[in-house]
């Protein structure tokens, strides 16, 4: 694959996004005019307070949900529903249970008609990737919590998707388990080169992946916020800069 | 670090194999843990052997138990008995069938499309709501005295719980997984095979059980009302000419054939879903 089709691939670009909801017959506006451009191989990291929108927002990237105005671009191509160039990493593994570790992680590929044996090979390349080769016989109820997240994140990988769609996908984790996926996830995405949005709460998460980061408020008639995170990888979290850019996010925020 | 240290056990999912040398625990083991299962069954049989050969209750209510035993073994020998439970088994089995057949794929369309559901629900509970045992002259009066009325009010009864059972199973499939699924791009058929179908087996089974013992509480019923064959009948009959040990031997057949029942759902259930921890 050449460098210029590398960059093509996975751009998304957001535009006059609006949605709200009705609550008790009130209409909640969640998103209103948001405009967005993530370039091909870009991590972006959302953030926000809770409930200003920061799944709505992953939920219509993801086809999942439809905006009441404004429209979704992939490469070009209104987004219509869900799409094989795009795989969501919710926050839970939501592994089917009845089927093995390594038939989970082939899941993608045998709906998408790929025959069993080859989706299976697939499979276990990137059952390797994240750990768990050892594993695939087993049944998700004998997994722990950061294995069966691991078994939901290469069954995403292995669709080869342009964009990778994930919603505080280390939310439930331990903090200890939370950070080797984090190092796990910049070190996928450096072999892998797909577009990640991140939807998180952590700030450091955000600045320890993200090349840029965006700032929802909870009302939404203030605008969003974009940040750059220029910190060289892979990134070291005691590092000045990064401690720093810690501190403006949070100022964002202002917590400070 | 890597990732494999986190939480990964050395050997993963090996089976414990134990030395020879162990061989005596393990059946010690085995041992307590039978009686600790059916020490209170055991002791029930002896006490009930005891007390009927020792005269605390009257030996013709309570005959004692090997007067039952060498009248189930008369009355297979002879063959009478076998007629008996051929007959129930025939049509026991065939009801059972029938409300699998219908009640399985019916349940998992009604699960499925709420406007099925809507339009069937309230006739449904109704019918439900309205004893089997009730409507079986109505039956007798439609289908006649003879195999058909006894088959059909059996399956009648048998129908709901597996019904029921399907529907929840169905409504109760995460909705979470559905979308996992959508959002890889599956269809509508692909998402009930590969999901919702395997998500409601456990509660189809919960169902099958208990339609299987409603067939056999119908059976006996339906057997006593209005038969002069089967095993029902012939507890009903062998209480009238006072062949007390033969009544108690078509009892035990019965319970014989729930255990035996449910113990072939549960197996098939435990090889359909290794997935899930064993039912028992
Ligand atoms: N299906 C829905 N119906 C009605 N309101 C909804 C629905 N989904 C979300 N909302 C509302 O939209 C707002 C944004 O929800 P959203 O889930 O996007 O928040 P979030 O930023 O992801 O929050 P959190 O950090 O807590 O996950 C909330 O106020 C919520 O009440
Ligand atoms: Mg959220």
């Amino acid at each position: 694959m050449g460098i210029h089709q590398s960059l093509l691939r996975g751009e998304v670009r957001v535009r006059g996004l609006s949605k709200s909801y009705s609550l008790n017959r009130n209409a909640l506006s969640v998103l209103r005019d948001l405009d967005l451009d993530v370039n091909g191989g870009e991590i972006l990291a959302i953030v926000g307070p809770s409930g200003c929108g920061k799944t709505t927002l992953l939920r219509i990237l993801a086809g999942l949900e439809t905006p009441d105005r404004g429209k979704v671009l992939i490469d070009g191509r209104p987004v219509a529903g869900v799409g094989r160039e795009r795989a969501v990493i919710f926050q839970e593994p939501r592994l089917l249970p009845w089927l093995t570790v390594l038939d989970n992680v082939a899941f993608g590929l045998e709906v998408r008609g790929i025959p069993a044996a080859e989706g299976r090979e697939r499979a276990r390349h990137y059952l390797r990737l994240v750990g768990l080769a050892r594993f695939e016989a087993a049944w998700p109820r004998q997994l722990s919590g950061g294995m069966a997240q691991r078994v939901g994140i290469a069954r995403a990988l292995t669709v080869r998707p342009g964009i990778l769609l994930l919603d505080e996908p280390f939310g439930a984790l331990d903090a200890m388990t939370k950070m080797t996926m984090q190092e796990e996830l910049a070190r996928i995405w450096r072999e892998e080169r797909v577009t990640m949005i991140l939807v998180t709460h952590d700030l450091e998460e955000a600045i320890f992946l993200a090349d840029r980061v965006l700032v929802l408020s909870k009302d939404s008639t203030d605008p969003a916020r974009l940040i750059d995170v220029d910190l060289a990888r892979p990134r070291d979290r005691s590092e000045p800069g990064f401690v720093a850019m810690r501190r403006r996010l949070m100022a964002e925020f202002g917590l400070h | 670090m890597t990732l494999q240290h986190l939480d990964t056990p050395p050997i993963p999912l090996s089976r414990d194999s134990a030395p020879g040398g162990s061989l005596l625990r393990r059946g010690a083991a085995v041992a307590r843990h039978g009686l600790s299962r059916y020490g209170l069954l055991a002791g029930f049989l002896v006490l009930w052997q005891v007390a009927s050969t020792m005269g605390w209750v009257s030996p013709a209510v309570l005959p004692p138990l090997d007067k039952i035993a060498a009248a189930l073994w008369n009355g297979i020998a002879s063959g009478a008995l076998v007629d008996d439970i051929a007959i129930s088994l025939q049509r026991s089995g065939i009801a059972f069938a029938g409300a699998v057949v219908l009640g399985i794929p019916l349940g998992l369309l009604m699960g499925q499309i709420p406007a099925v559901e809507r339009a069937l629900d309230p006739i449904l509970q109704l019918f439900r709501q309205t004893s089997a045992l009730a409507l079986y002259p109505v039956f007798i009066l439609l289908l006649g005295l003879g195999e058909t009325s006894k088959v059909f009010v059996i399956f009648w009864a048998t129908l709901f719980p597996v019904l029921l059972a399907t529907i929840g199973g169905v409504k109760e499939v995460d909705g979470k997984l559905i979308e996992m699924a959508r959002t890889y791009g599956a269809s509508r058929l692909a998402v009930f095979r590969r999901v919702i179908l395997p998500a409601s087996v456990p509660s189809i089974f919960v169902g099958l059980r208990l339609s299987a013992t409603t067939a056999l509480l119908l059976l006996i019923a339906a057997e006593m009302i209005g038969a002069n064959k089967g095993l029902g009948f012939q507890v009903m009959n062998a209480q009238y000419n006072f062949q007390i040990p033969l009544m108690f031997a078509a009892i035990f057949l019965l319970a014989a054939l729930g255990l035996a029942a449910n113990f072939v759902l549960v197996s098939l259930q435990n090889r359909l879903c290794r997935w899930a921890a064993p039912a028992r």
